[in-house]
C-alpha cells in the first residue's frame, strides 16, 4: 500500500534532514567563544531542568503551561511512537493505541495553542508563529487519521489513494515542521535549542531553585584582547545557543519597563537581533513588536560584524543597549532562562572600554569614579560629612566590630542622608556593636560595572578589597541594594567573600531578637516598593515586609510586586545615560503606587527614593523602611508595655 | 559620537602639548581638562596623524587617558619634576615639521602660570593665539580660526601658519577616554636635557588663593533687567578708542588707565 512505503521514507528524509540542520546549527553557536560546559551531565540534567526549573517559570501562565505539556508531551510521544509504528513498521495494535493517544493529547493542546493565537496578545510575534498551530493540528491528525488501520479501528487501505494522497500531504507539513523545522529555524527550533540551552546554560546554578545573579568578571589580564562583545561570535558559544532558544513568547517584553516607557528597548527584539546577528541577514522579517520609535527592517548584521556602529547603523542602535535599568524582569519571566542582561552589559563593555562611548553623563560619572572613587566627584574628605554629628565609630580605630555598616554613596546625597541616619538611630538603639570605614569606603563599582566600565569596578572592588581585608567583623550591613548584591555576589571572582545583609533583613532580625524597643504606626497606608537588586537579585522579599509588619504596617500590595516589581528607572546608570522615551519609568511606577491608595510607599534603596521622590508631586510621601522604623522607635523606654504614639520624626 | 565640525586636512602636522592634571576635588593625577581639549581639537583637524607630546615623566600613568582617546602613541620628552620644560619643547618642536601647536590655557599642576605657550611662542617666533574654539579653514598656509572672548561671543582670525593656540574650556569638550585604547597605546620616550628652572628652585611654593571677584552691584527692579545684566556685555562708558594715533600716545592712554585702575603704582 502507497502510505505503507512512502511514510518510512518520508519520516526518516525528515529526520535525516533535522540531523543535517541540528550540525549545521550546532556549528554556528560554535563560532562564539569557548566556555567551560559538562558537557554530559548537562544532557543528562535536560528533563529534570525542563520539568522542574523551567516548568516553575511557565506554571506561572497555567493556560500555556497546560497547553504546553500536552503539545509537546504528545508529540513527543508520537514522535517516538510513528518512526516505531510507521517509520520501523512495528504495526501492533497496542503502539497503535497508544499512538493514537498521544496524537488525540497533542491534537487537543494544539486546539489550545490556536484558540490564543486566535486573537494573540501584542507580546506574541506573528508571522511564522501564526502557523505554527496550523501545522501542529495537521501533524496530529494526519498521523491519528493514518495510525487507525494499524489499531484496527479502519481496514487498511480505507478511502483509497486520495486519503492516502492527502493523508501524505499533510504528514509532509507536519514533519517539515516539526521534525527539520526544528534545526532549521523554524518555531520549533526553540525545542531543540531551547533543551540543549538547557542542559549546558552559561548559570548552570540557576537550576535546582539556585539563583546566580552576578555578572561574570571579565578577563582584563591581556592587554591586548578586545573587551567586551564587539561582534555576535564575542558572545560564549553558549550564549549565542541561549538566544537561538527564545520563543519569541515577549513575556521579558510584557515585563520591560523601558519598553513600557517608550524607549527604544524590547528585550524579546534584542535577542532575536542576536540570532540574526548568529545567523545573518536583516531584521525584516521579525514579526513581534519593534523598538518603540524604530521602524524594522533597516538594521543588519552577520557573525563577524559589529553588532553597533556608532556612526550609521548595523545590528543594534546604542541607545537600545543603553535604555536598559538591568532590573532583571525580563530574566525572571524568560520561560527559556535567556539571559538578557548579560548580554546588554556585554556589548556595554565593549562601548565603554574600547570606544568610549557611554552616552550623556557616563563618562563625567566613570571620570569621577576613577578621581573621586564617588560618581558625584565630591570631594573623598566629605564622605562623613553627613554623621559629624553622630560620633561614629570608625572601623580604623576599633580594627574589629559585629557588623561593618557599608553606607555607600548615599553619604553625599541629602536626601539618603536621611535614610543613613535614621539607621543608624535604629543600630544605636539596639546597641549593635557596629562600625563604619569612613573615608576607606569607596563607591562599591556598581554603576561602573552596569555601565560597562569593568577596569574601574574591578579597581574599585580590588581597593575595597583590600581595604576590607584589614579588619575583623561578622557581617556587612547596607541600606544600599547595589552595593548588596555587589559585595555579596560580585566581589567573590575577586577574591572577596563576606557575608552581607540589607538593611530590611538585618532589622528583621533585630525585631525577631528582641533589641528593638517599637512603637506601632497607626493606621497609615503603606505600600512597599521592591527594589530590583534586592528582590529579584537575591530574593528578598520577605524581610521588607515582615518589618513593616512587626511596626503595625498592613502593606497594601501593588499588582506589580514580589519577583514582578517594575523597576523604578534607577538602575544600569540608565538615569546617567537617560535614553528619552515617551514617558519616565518613575512616573510609570508611582502610577502602580498610587492605585494602592496609599499615602506612603516604603522603600529599602537609595536609588529607588531618588526615583520616586522625582515625581512632581502631589504623591505619596517616599520613606525608607529604616526611617519608618526609627520613627516608631522607642527609645531606652523603660517598660516595653508603654505604648507611646509615633511623635519622632528620623533625623 | 560625531566629529565633523571641522574637515580633517591630512597634510596639517598638529601637534598638541599635554600635561598631567590634578581632579579638582581629589586632586588625583588624570589628563588635564583643557590640554583633553587640545587633542580633542587636534584630532578632529588631523585625525590619526595628530602627534601628542608631553615633557616630563613617561611613567605618568595618567598619561595614559590621553591615549585612551583613540590614539596609537604618547610622545614624551623625559624630563625631571622640577625642570623648566620650555627649552627642551623648543628644540624638539623646532626639528619637527609641526605647523600648529595647540595645548590648555594653563596647567593644573606644577606652577600652572599659563606662560608656557607664550615663552615656547616667543622662542619659536610664531604668532599665538589665545582662547581659540574652533578651527575652521585651513588654506594657502593661513588658518581660518574662531577665538573665544568673553559671554561667547566669538571673533574670526586669519592666521599664518604655523602658530600656537591655547584652548579654554570654550573648546569642544574631550572625547571620553577608553580603557582598551588607553592601555595599548604607547609611550615613547625621547631623552633630552633637563633645564633647571631657576624661578621654581628659588621661590617658594604656596597654595594659591582664589582672586576675589569684584563686585557687580546690580540694581535691576525686573527680571528682565536682571537678565539683561547677566547677559549684557560689561559697558564699562570709561572704554575708550585709540586709532590713528602715535604709538607713544597709546602707550601713554595705557599706562594712564593701568594707573587709574591701580594695577601699577
Ligand atoms: S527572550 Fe525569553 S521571555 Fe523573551 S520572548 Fe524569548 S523566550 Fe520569551
Ligand atoms: S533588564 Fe529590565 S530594562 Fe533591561 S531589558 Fe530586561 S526588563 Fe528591560
Amino acid at each position: 500500500m502507497m502510505l505503507n512505503t512512502l511514510l518510512p521514507i518520508l519520516l526518516f528524509a525528515a529526520l535525516a534532514l533535522a540531523v543535517v540542520g541540528a550540525f549545521k546549527r550546532f556549528a554556528m553557536w560554535r563560532r562564539g567563544k569557548p566556555a567551560e560546559v559538562d558537557w554530559f551531565g548537562g544532557l543528562l540534567a535536560i528533563p529534570r531542568r525542563y520539568m522542574v526549573d523551567l516548568h516553575h517559570v511557565v506554571a506561572r501562565d497555567k493556560y500555556i503551561a497546560n497547553t504546553h505539556v500536552a503539545t509537546a508531551g504528545g508529540f513527543v510521544l508520537a514522535a517516538v511512537l510513528a518512526i516505531l509504528v510507521h517509520g520501523f513498521g512495528l504495526h501492533s495494535a497496542v503502539l497503535g493505541y497508544v499512538l493514537l493517544a498521544a496524537t488525540a493529547l497533542m491534537f487537543v493542546g494544539a486546539l489550545f495553542v490556536a484558540k490564543r493565537r486566535f486573537d494573540p496578545p501584542a507580546r506574541l510575534s506573528k508571522g511564522p508563529w501564526m502557523r505554527l498551530p496550523k501545522s501542529l493540528l495537521m501533524f496530529s491528525a494526519s498521523l491519528f487519521i493514518a495510525t487507525l488501520p494499524v489499531a484496527g479501528i479502519l481496514p487498511a487501505g480505507f478511502g483509497g489513494w486520495l486519503l492516502a494522497a492527502i493523508l501524505l500531504v499533510a504528514i509532509t507539513w507536519g514533519v517539515s515542521e516539526l521534525f527539520f523545522g526544528m534545526t532549521w529555524g523554524g518555531p520549533m527550533k526553540h525545542a531543540f535549542a531551547g533543551a540543549l540551552h538547557l542542559a549546558w546554560h552559561r548559570r548552570a546554578e540557576r537550576f535546582g531553585g539556585g539563583r546566580s545573579t552576578g555578572l561574570k568578571a571579565l578577563n582584563l589580564d591581556d592587554p591586548q584582547a578586545p573587551l567586551g562583545v564587539e561582534k555576535p561570535t564575542d558572545f560564549t558559544w553558549n550564549q549565542l545557543l541561549g538566544f537561538d532558544a527564545c520563543v519569541q513568547c515577549g513575556k521579558c517584553e510584557a515585563a520591560c519597563p523601558a519598553f513600557a516607557a517608550g524607549q527604544p528597548l524590547n528585550p524579546k527584539k534584542l535577542i532575536q537581533d542576536m540570532v540574526v546577528g548568529l545567523v545573518g541577514g536583516s531584521d525584516a522579517k521579525f514579526a513581534g513588536s519593534p523598538y518603540p520609535g524604530k521602524n524594522i527592517g533597516e538594521h543588519s548584521g552577520g557573525p563577524h560584524l559589529p553588532i553597533v556602529a556608532l556612526d550609521g547603523k548595523a545590528l543594534v542602535d546604542a541607545e537600545t543597549l543603553w535604555s536598559c535599568t538591568t532590573c532583571r524582569a525580563c530574566v525572571e519571566e524568560c520561560p527559556m532562562m535567556i539571559e538578557h542582561v548579560d548580554a546588554i552589559v556585554d556589548m556595554r563593555r565593549h562601548l565603554t572600554l574600547e570606544k568610549g562611548a557611554t552616552p550623556n553623563k557616563g563618562a563625567e560619572v566613570l571620570d569621577n569614579l576613577i578621581a573621586t572613587d564617588n560618581p558625584g566627584g565630591f570631594a573623598p574628605g566629605g564622605r562623613l560629612n553627613w554623621a559629624a554629628d553622630l560620633d561614629l565609630p570608625v572601623l580604623a580605630d576599633k580594627r574589629q566590630c559585629d557588623v561593618l555598616f557599608w553606607v555607600g554613596d548615599g553619604a553625599f546625597d541629602m536626601r539618603n542622608q536621611r535614610t543613613l541616619r535614621a539607621l543608624v538611630k535604629v543600630l544605636k538603639a539596639a546597641a549593635v556593636d557596629f562600625a563604619v570605614l569612613g573615608l576607606e569606603e569607596r563607591d562599591s563599582g556598581d554603576v561602573a560595572r552596569r555601565l560597562g566600565d569593568e577596569a574601574t569596578f574591578q579597581q574599585l572592588a580590588k581597593r575595597n578589597i583590600a581595604t576590607l581585608a584589614q579588619y575583623t567583623f561578622k557581617t556587612i550591613v547596607t541600606a544600599d541594594p547595589h552595593s548588596f548584591h555587589v559585595l555579596k555576589n560580585e566581589y567573590g571572582a575577586l577574591g572577596g567573600h563576606y557575608r552581607v545583609l540589607h538593611h530590611s533583613t538585618y532589622i528583621e532580625q533585630l525585631i525577631n531578637a528582641g533589641d528593638l524597643n517599637l512603637g506601632q504606626h497607626q493606621n497609615a497606608a503603606v505600600t512597599y516598593h521592591d527594589p530590583c537588586y534586592l528582590g529579584r537579585y537575591n530574593g528578598e522579599y520577605e524581610a521588607p515586609r515582615n518589618v513593616l509588619n512587626a511596626i503595625g504596617i498592613e502593606v497594601r500590595e501593588m499588582q506589580r510586586s514580589g519577583f514582578r516589581s517594575r523597576c523604578c528607572g534607577g538602575g544600569g546608570g540608565a538615569p546617567i545615560t537617560d535614553i528619552p522615551g515617551k514617558q519616565r519609568i518613575p512616573d510609570m511606577r508611582m502610577v502602580d503606587i498610587k492605585e494602592t491608595s496609599a499615602e506612603i510607599v516604603a522603600v529599602g534603596c537609595p536609588q529607588c527614593t531618588l526615583m520616586l521622590e522625582g515625581v512632581v508631586e502631589p504623591r505619596p510621601q517616599v520613606k525608607d523602611i529604616a526611617e519608618l522604623v526609627a520613627e516608631v522607635l522607642i527609645e531606652a523606654a523603660p517598660k516595653p508595655s508603654v505604648k507611646r504614639q509615633p511623635a519622632e520624626t528620623s533625623a | 559620537m560625531l566629529h565633523n565640525t571641522a574637515q580633517a586636512s591630512p597634510a596639517l602636522n598638529v601637534v598638541a602639548l599635554v600635561s598631567v592634571g590634578a581632579h579638582p576635588s581629589s586632586g588625583r593625577a588624570r589628563r588635564a581638562e583643557q590640554d583633553a581639549r587640545a587633542v580633542e581639537l587636534g584630532l578632529r583637524l588631523a585625525g590619526e596623524q595628530l602627534e601628542v607630546l608631553h615633557a616630563g615623566d613617561p611613567q605618568q600613568p595618567a598619561l595614559r587617558s590621553y591615549l585612551g582617546m583613540g590614539l596609537q602613541q604618547l610622545h614624551v620628552i623625559e624630563q625631571p619634576a622640577q625642570a623648566d620644560v620650555i627649552s627642551a619643547l623648543h628644540d624638539y618642536l623646532q626639528d619637527s615639521d609641526a605647523q600648529l601647536i595647540l595645548t590648555g590655557s594653563q596647567a593644573e599642576t606644577g606652577e600652572g602660570s599659563g606662560m608656557l605657550p607664550f615663552l615656547l611662542a616667543e622662542q619659536l617666533g610664531w604668532p599665538m593665539v589665545v582662547g581659540l574654539t574652533e578651527v575652521e579653514h585651513i588654506g594657502n598656509g593661513i588658518a581660518q580660526v574662531l577665538q573665544a572672548l568673553p559671554r561667547g561671543q566669538r571673533r574670526r582670525l586669519k592666521v599664518r601658519l604655523p602658530f600656537i593656540a591655547s584652548l579654554d574650556n570654550a573648546a569642544p569638550a574631550a572625547r571620553q577616554s577608553a580603557f582598551g585604547p588607553a592601555r595599548r597605546g604607547e609611550l615613547l620616550s625621547h631623552a633630552a636635557e633637563a633645564n633647571p628652572d631657576a624661578l621654581l628652585s628659588e621661590s617658594p611654593l604656596q597654595p594659591a588663593r582664589p582672586r576675589p571677584k569684584r563686585l557687580k552691584i546690580i540694581t535691576a527692579k525686573t527680571g528682565a533687567e536682571r537678565m539683561k545684566a547677566a547677559t549684557a556685555k560689561a559697558s564699562g562708558g570709561g572704554g575708550q578708542i585709540i586709532k590713528g594715533d602715535s604709538p607713544e600716545a597709546g602707550a601713554e592712554a595705557i599706562f594712564k588707565l593701568l594707573v587709574d585702575e591701580g594695577v601699577l603704582r
